[in-house]
């Protein structure tokens, strides 16, 4: 039992990042029907904005994650304005190619700078561990920041999609592009303030997987980027709290399959539930509520 | 259509053509320079590992090259980045052969790598020596038993090292209950755990779990909860320093606090960085050499090496060196800077007065040599046993 508690914990610690990074996807995907592949990648320059706040700026935990959020939400903003925008009226093909091009660019021009090497992500605050029932399950401070930080941006999140005049206009957007442009909703910024959005969100990630699993490296993208994917059609592609509980259910269904078969399925199974859910319901488990999209 | 039909006709020839010039191209070489092929992990997962070696191998070549050279001729190390993936290791060996005719190859660091072109370099002949890739089938195939002709190595191999950590937990630390993680992608890891198994079982220990991980893992909280459970007394976990590092932080982080152990593949400073030194208390590897041990070689070559890198050189830089004078010794031996002679000569290696060791290779193209044992205190290394062949 101790143990089956101890696992939960592990999943829903990985599973809160996968969330955060799912919720990327979701947003554009609700907003421009795109698969953002370069999405992961923008998670993983998260995390180097992170490093280099905390190395070279010298800042703590709450303003190098501020930081690397806005790198990232301009970041975002500067993908969609130079590889999708030009191509928005393209065959969605050719739109999701471009999107594994900036993927690509992102991984290589990091590496190229940066050099292939992982990084060791500085201990930004101290780390301490708590024990229940005798040492046999133990939670550190960081699997709580993981939490709370991620519960705190998805609060955040739901406020300004549900209440603020942006978030209104979002959600115009992804029922219908024509007919909110004609309202007089500037589409074009909208659209951009979604990518900003999405991206601030898979860089708050990327520093929490620095600080949870002290070390970056240029392709750390590539794995946490498909397993968010998975969570994100998991939940419901397009479903904001369907993102929330796609990631948390793939969280812990990876750690209760390490732990009780072997680690070795861990990821073969990720991909089994990506397959099943498109067999048997493709618009994923929140899939009923298809108007309430963004 | 007949139009269509030249055209092609055209294509085939034109490429035909720049086949045979390409193939043909780089025949001259100069023979002032003995050209050595380097194919090392500079970059990627074990990126540490190649550039430890590739540090060991050319401060051994400037000494030589300054005394002279061998048979009056400069050594050029021609090197390349194998980037720590196998395919690319394979590639790499092969431009090595046909584009830069090197007359011998030292490389890869990991035994994965070095496996993927051990059949390349059979079928061009043209000697291979690896200095730290440890698994048995680098140098013998397991599919036939027969000791493959042109690879050679200037290390230990796994049977030895994982029987030396088993025989080490069992008589030196007394625990009898081992868990093994291993890394199940590379056939280094998963050679080790086999033979530490083996040993472990046959000297009256009991192994509680064998479990995996694969090289892209960054998350081992799972499967080390899992063998929380299974309260077991020592976890060897024969892996490389990247996942090694975060395993065993994790590991203490889940209170974990029985002692663990591995091999070589844990010496790396980035080892330290990742899991940190606290958490690497309490951990022991078998390795090749130790910069603390006494003997005036070791000392003069740490020295050295410090003056040129600013660093301590680690085991890696050690056997880098090693190999480069193994190397040389045969070269010097054949006459004749050719692969073929190279080859024969390599074959009669005896006693080259090494930095891990004096060495020389058996039957199997083996370095027969001892190790050390070594323990993480604080994160430096300590010396803590010497065990022979």
């Amino acid at each position: 039992m101790t143990e089956f508690i101890q696992q939960l914990i592990n999943g829903i610690s990985v599973g809160s990042i996968y969330a955060l990074i799912a919720l990327g996807y979701t947003m554009v995907y609700g907003i421009i029907k795109l698969i953002n592949f370069a999405h992961g990648d923008v998670y993983m320059l998260g995390a180097f904005a992170g490093l280099y706040a905390t190395l070279v700026l010298k800042m703590s935990f709450v303003p190098a994650l501020l930081f690397s959020m806005i790198v990232c939400a301009i970041l975002g903003i500067i993908i969609e304005r130079l590889a999708y925008r030009p191509l928005r009226n393209a065959p969605k093909i050719v739109i999701l190619i471009t999107a594994i091009g900036v993927s690509f660019f992102l991984e290589y021009t990091t590496m190229y700078f940066l050099g292939p090497q992982p990084r060791a992500f500085p201990a930004i605050f101290k780390e301490v561990s708590y024990s229940f029932f005798g040492g046999k399950v133990t939670i550190s401070n960081r699997e709580i920041t993981i939490v709370v930080v991620t519960i705190v941006l998805m609060i955040l999140l739901q406020y300004i999609v549900h209440n603020t005049k942006i978030g209104k206009a979002m959600r115009a957007v992804s029922y219908d592009m024509q007919a909110a442009r004609l309202m007089g909703i500037n589409v074009d910024s909208t659209i951009s303030a979604t990518f900003a959005l999405g991206s601030a969100l898979a860089a708050a990630a990327g520093v929490l997987v620095g600080v949870y699993y002290n070390k970056v490296f240029p392709l750390m993208g590539i794995m946490f980027g498909l397993k968010a994917f998975v969570s994100a059609v998991l939940g419901g592609i397009g479903i904001i709290p369907g993102a929330m509980t796609g990631g948390l259910i793939l969280g812990i269904t990876e750690a209760l399959v390490s732990g009780y078969g072997s680690s070795l399925y861990r990821d073969p199974v990720a991909f089994v539930i990506l397959i099943l859910i498109l067999l048997v319901k493709p618009s994923g488990l929140f899939g009923k509520n298809v108007r309430e999209k963004v | 259509m007949r139009k269509s039909f030249l055209t092609v006709i055209a294509v085939v020839l034109l490429s035909f053509l720049l086949l045979f010039t390409s193939a043909c191209g780089n025949k001259s070489s100069t023979s002032d320079t003995i050209k050595i092929g380097a194919n090392l992990e500079l970059s990627g997962n074990v990126a540490t590992l190649g550039q430890s070696g590739l540090n060991g191998v050319m401060l051994a070549v400037e000494e030589i090259n300054a005394a002279g050279g061998v048979l009056g001729k400069k050594i050029e190390i021609v090197k390349y980045d194998n980037k720590s993936d196998n395919t690319e290791a394979a590639s790499v060996a092969t431009r090595l052969i046909t584009q830069d005719k090197v007359v011998a190859i030292i490389g890869s660091m990991t035994s994965g790598n070095t496996l993927s072109y051990v059949n390349i370099a059979e079928t061009n002949k043209v000697p291979v020596i690896s200095p730290s890739a440890t698994n048995p089938d680098v140098t013998v195939d397991p599919k036939t038993g027969k000791v493959r002709e042109y690879i050679f190595r200037t290390c230990f191999i796994d049977p030895f090292q994982g029987t030396a950590m088993a025989k080490f937990v069992l008589n030196e630390l007394k625990l009898k209950k081992a868990v093994v993680l291993k890394d199940n992608t590379a056939p280094y890891s998963v050679g080790l755990a086999k033979f530490f198994v083996e040993a472990f079982k046959n000297n009256g220990g009991e192994i509680l779990a064998d479990e995996n991980y694969t090289s892209n893992d960054q998350d081992f909280r799972s499967v080390l909860t899992k063998i929380k459970g299974l309260n077991p007394e020592f976890i060897y976990v024969p892996g490389y320093y990247e996942q090694v590092g975060q395993i065993v932080k994790q590991a203490r982080e889940l209170g974990i606090n029985v002692p663990m152990g591995g091999g070589d593949g844990w010496d790396s400073p980035k080892l330290v960085e990742i899991a940190g030194a606290a958490p690497l208390n309490n951990t022991f590897i078998t390795n090749h050499y130790s910069s603390l041990m006494p003997d005036p070689k070791v000392q003069d070559f740490v020295k050295k090496y410090k003056e040129k890198y600013g660093s301590e050189p680690d085991a890696m830089a050690a056997v880098g060196y090693d190999t480069v004078l193994v190397l040389v010794d045969a070269i010097k031996r054949a006459g004749e800077a050719t692969p073929e002679k190279i080859k024969e000569a390599l074959k009669t290696t005896k006693d080259v007065e090494g930095v891990t060791a004096k060495i020389s290779l058996d039957e199997n193209h083996n370095a027969v040599k001892g190790l050390v044992i070594l323990e993480y205190k604080d994160g430096k290394q300590t010396y803590k046993a010497y065990v022979n062949p």
